[in-house]
């Protein structure tokens, strides 16, 4: 096929209008611009206007273009390899494996390119199909073991209607690029299959059937899966002003989540954060699959000092190969972070193209954009009675902290649990700092739904009591409600605070939630007959250090009864305390 | 190549001129020639088929439509040489010292950032004797971290006494609209620490060019970037970032670009981000430390707030005192587990007293706080502040760590303070005594 040529006409940053264009284009179709030194920059068509005009977001830095050179357009949209070699790897927002990268240059040199997968690593490919099979998109023709699971090799997406299997290879191993199929469709023209295709990233997969999240997605994080919870194929939002604990928060679930699959999109963040993630988690273990945790991981790092044009790719990327371990059968969740500076890149490249800009300069068409993102999220019936889902975690990163801004907005509008970082608690140093009474979920939680109402109250009371604290001083108010109050920072700081750099306490499982929620409550429950502040305060002072002291002990040592016992004896010290007087 | 030269000027403005010309590239160099020969330096920053969008350097004050433009078909460029350590420049790059001008190999700056593979985790601690630092925010090597603070807080000497008091290699100073005697303060602290063998200066000051300032970044980046390839452990002080992005600002308006907020450009954050995030600890070779300033009033404005999402961290002066809240060291926790080990735990249980007497604080002014506990927690915050928050009263972590202890125990009975039993036992102080 004849490619598309044309001539660059004008440059301004990553904005590259072209004309002369000697053939058709499509808009959102890959295109190459060759500088005077050879070097070809990879560009995306954003835009086709009248006297055969297009313009192109450059995904690499822009230096040294001239009016004139030459554009060659692929004649293909923006696309992701899917296949066996995802796993463990970390690619910038084009694809690109950065270790490979490496190999060639220290720094990320502009028109770079090399193969997303690896194309001579060999995989022990077992076909599900014979001779004379008849198949169609998403049908399975084989089977590869990678990592943590047995990689299905699909019938590519892309493919319409019944094809008749003509050939299959026999068992052995093979290389991504070598043929392992070869169909027929009814017309009688064949296709030759391998073990990897691609996909256009901006367009969603087709569910094979949608189902509607319902089912917790364990996070470790107390306050997340006892109060806010997020559930499998759902979405979660966290705003929130820098220095409240994103990065920490994002980390401990990337660690932690009860998932198969964790995706990392590190859109326009610290390359930093994305380099702890890569270099400490081939050395932690996975407990629930004995491999390293880095085995269950995929990295995307388009971080913010790399071409801004690439950020809306790199959180596309991300979806897309989230859809495809969906497809797997696989739970899968996406930590992209951040969706704000997805939204900023947008709104520098609209500026280039001078659209009229919509509130804080952000274009029109940002919340439709964010909402088509989340909506790639969900729980897929799968054939076979297989399940699949993909939960997304945006967060977001409002400008001066605060939510009332376009992209926190149309970000709330599109998922189903809002996690609220605020400052006031992270100043306090009462990690994570996920507000307690403005966070909400519409998902189910671990814990029984009363059980949630009795603790937000308590909470919503502590809240009200500590404001009258602040008015009215201690002797203010009664000794009822100080208790009232004792008990929901004692909540606060044993249940709902969590150290996540500790090894036993930044981990709850399930299990172990619901012991200590029914602890809590037993304490709540328990009537306090002391008398005067300073004995009420002691007396709660003493049970949050006997708590704090079991929160850090593991369920299998002997002292973790021990401990429990002996909080609830402080606790029945609280009731008795008048007697012994 | 030959040269072309071009003379039609279509417009010129504060800092931007257009003119017509062919086959000049994106982002080259250019000279201004003015009719009575003197040059002057400009960049190619927009093209639009014959009509090249220009940055001049040094402003379009008594630019003449009939100067002349040659296109030098480079791109900007740096020296770099061993040679230049002890020496002053402008944001151009040209020596304000008397001293020899720049004949040095020359190095392309602004260049592309470093693979993400290729960066270490940080995991080396300065010590900087500054107990605010060295206990609640500690700096680590390869961090990029700004003070924030007023204008007019004693910043710039904290930058000072930071980078001399450290075991840095090389110290790169890029002042961007820094008063005259600001610089003149630099360059006499730098010399009074015996450090000048060790440092190169770019500095912009109020009288020179905003072009230039917003260049003094990238050179000092650049420069740096090479040494820490070299092995050696860079720190890079860049005072004052507010200021740079207000140059951006204006270019930006001069551009006609559809302003974000407050009228700075949409891509603040990532010409900040691309600035900042040179700093890195570099597999198989050196580091590069940034310490910034970002001068303001309010965190929220789009200067602080975008450097803050960038940043790892900041430290938060109010007063002359680094405080404790608004301050932050994202890289903290890659050290402080392998300092000592009660240093996490008092750390953050001074950090939520301090947090309980905060609230204190503001009962206090509707006179409602009487009882023994909170007017203990606002004796605490007093002792707190004068014996630890000071930036200057220079101290050793483990000194400042055993000072820590005592406070607590001098306010606070074991039970209230929120630590583990074992640490407790090991660490609590049997005496009160501020000997310090």
């Amino acid at each position: 096929m004849q490619k598309t040529k044309g001539e660059v006409i004008s440059v301004s940053e990553s904005l590259v209008g072209v004309t002369n264009l000697q053939g058709p284009i499509s808009n959102g179709e890959v295109a190459h611009i060759s500088i005077e030194d050879d070097t070809r920059l990879k560009a995306e068509v954003i835009d086709v206007k009248s006297g055969g005009l297009a313009y192109l977001q450059v995904f690499e830095d822009t230096s040294w273009i001239k009016v004139g050179d030459a554009v060659i357009f692929d004649g293909q949209a923006l696309s992701v390899r899917l296949g066996p070699g995802i796993l463990g790897t970390v690619t910038d927002g084009l694809q690109n494996p950065l270790y490979e990268l490496a190999k060639k240059e220290w720094f990320l040199e502009r028109g770079m390119e090399v193969d997303p997968l690896d194309n001579t690593k060999e995989w022990s490919f077992s076909p599900m199909v014979k001779v004379g099979d008849v198949v169609s998109a998403g049908s399975v023709i084989g089977v590869v073991p990678e990592k943590i699971f047995q990689h299905k090799i699909f019938v590519p997406f892309s493919l319409n209607g019944k094809y008749t299997v003509k050939h299959i290879v026999p068992e052995g191993d093979y290389t991504i690029v070598q043929d392992i199929a070869l169909l027929e469709d009814l017309k009688g023209s064949s296709i030759s299959l391998q073990m990897a295709f691609e996909w256009p990233v901006k367009e969603s997969m087709p569910f094979h059937k949608r189902s509607v999240p319902q089912e917790p997605l364990p996070t470790g994080i107390r306050i997340l899966d006892a109060l806010f919870p997020i559930a499998r194929g759902g979405t979660a939002c966290i705003p929130g002003p820098f220095g409240a604990g994103k990065t920490v928060l994002q980390h401990s679930l990337a660690r932690h989540s009860l998932v198969d699959v964790v995706i990392i999109a590190a859109c326009g963040e610290r390359a930093g954060e994305a380099v702890e993630i890569f270099k400490d988690f081939p050395d932690l273990m996975d407990p629930r699959t004995g491999n390293s945790l880095m085995d269950r991981t995929y990295i995307v790092g388009n971080t913010s000092s790399m071409p801004v044009a690439a950020r809306e790719a790199s959180v596309y990327l991300a979806a897309t190969v989230g859809e495809y371990f969906r497809k797997q059968g696989l739970d899968v969740l996406i930590l992209a972070d951040s969706t704000s500076r997805w939204a900023q890149a947008l709104r520098e490249t609209s500026g280039r193209k001078e659209e009229i800009p919509g509130p804080e300069a952000f274009p029109m068409y940002i919340s439709t954009l964010i909402s088509a993102f989340y909506d790639r999220a969900g729980l897929e019936l799968l054939p076979e009675n297989e399940t699949g889902s993909l939960s997304i975690i945006g967060t977001v990163s409002p400008a001066g902290g605060n939510f009332d801004e376009p992209v926190t907005q149309a970000t709330l509008l599109s998922t189903g649990a809002f996690w609220g970082l605020s400052r006031a608690l992270s100043d306090a140093r009462k990690y994570p700092a996920i507000d307690r009474i403005d966070s909400n979920s519409r998902y189910p939680s671990l814990l029984e739904q009363d059980e949630v109402e009795y603790l937000l109250e308590l909470l919503r009371d502590g809240k009200t009591i500590a404001s009258n604290l602040i008015l009215m001083g201690e002797k203010g108010i009664t000794d009822e409600a100080y208790i009232r109050y004792q008990k929901a920072e004692l909540t606060d700081a044993v249940f709902l605070q969590q150290n996540s750099f500790h090894d036993v306490d930044g981990f709850t499982n399930p299990e172990r939630l619901k012991e200590m929620c029914a602890a809590i409550r037993q304490i709540i429950d328990a009537p306090v007959h002391l008398e005067g502040k300073e004995s009420i305060r002691s007396h709660f002072n003493f049970i949050r250090q006997a708590f704090i002291d079991w929160n850090t002990i593991l369920p299998d040592d002997e002292a973790y009864d021990k401990q429990r016992s002996k909080i609830m004896n402080l606790v029945k010290q609280g009731l008795h305390a008048t007697e012994n007087v | 190549m030959l040269q072309k030269t071009f003379e039609n000027i279509d417009s010129i403005g504060r800092a931007i001129m257009r003119i017509k010309a062919r086959g000049v590239h994106n982002k080259e160099l250019a000279e201004v020639i003015y009719p009575n020969g003197d040059k002057a330096f400009a960049q190619v920053i927009a093209l639009e088929d014959d009509q090249v969008t220009m940055q001049l350097f040094s402003g379009g004050f008594g630019v003449a439509t009939n100067c002349k433009v040659r296109f030098l078909g480079k791109p900007i460029q740096v020296g770099f040489s061993e040679d230049m350590l002890g020496r002053v420049y402008s944001g151009n790059g040209r020596p304000i010292d008397n001293g020899p001008d720049l004949t040095a190999d020359m190095i392309r700056i602004a260049g592309p950032s470093i693979n993400p593979v290729k960066r270490l985790i940080p995991k080396d601690m300065i010590r900087t004797g500054v107990p605010m630092i060295d206990v609640f925010n500690t700096l680590v090597r390869s961090q990029k971290i700004p003070i924030f603070a007023k204008a007019g807080e004693p910043y710039n000497r904290l930058l000072a006494n930071i980078a001399t008091q450290t075991d840095a290699d090389v110290i790169i100073i890029g002042g961007v609209g820094l008063k005259y005697d600001e610089f003149h303060y630099f360059r006499e602290r730098i010399e009074e620490a015996g450090s000048k063998h060790k440092t190169i200066m770019f500095i912009h000051t109020h009288r020179d060019p905003i072009v230039e300032g917003l260049m003094v970044p990238d050179l000092a980046l650049a420069v740096g970037e090479k040494f820490a390839l070299q092995g050696k452990n860079v720190f890079v002080l860049l005072s004052d970032m507010t200021q740079w992005s207000d140059y951006l600002r204006q270019v930006a308006n001069a551009q006609d670009q559809i302003p974000a907020n407050q009228g700075y450009p949409g891509d603040l954050y990532s010409q900040l981000a691309a600035r900042y995030e040179k700093a890195a600890d570099i597999d198989g070779a050196g580091s590069l430390t940034i310490l910034g300033v970002t001068t303001m009033d309010d965190v929220t404005h789009p200067v602080p707030d975008n450097t803050g999402y960038i940043t790892e961290g900041q430290f938060f002066m109010k007063d002359g005192f680094l405080e404790l809240f608004g301050s932050l060291s994202r890289l903290k926790q890659q050290v402080n587990n392998r300092t000592r080990a009660d240093h996490r735990s008092i750390m953050n249980a001074m950090a939520r007293l301090l947090s309980e007497a905060e609230e204190r604080v503001k009962a206090q002014k509707f006179g409602s706080v009487k009882d023994d506990y909170s007017l203990r927690l606002l004796e605490y915050r007093n002792t707190f502040q004068y014996e630890l928050m000071d930036p200057f009263r220079y101290l050793e972590l483990e000194d400042a760590l055993d000072l820590c202890w005592v406070i607590m125990a001098k306010h606070f009975k074991k039970e209230e303070v929120g630590l583990s039993s074992a640490l407790l036992d090991e660490y609590w102080p049997t005496t009160t005594n501020l000997t310090y």
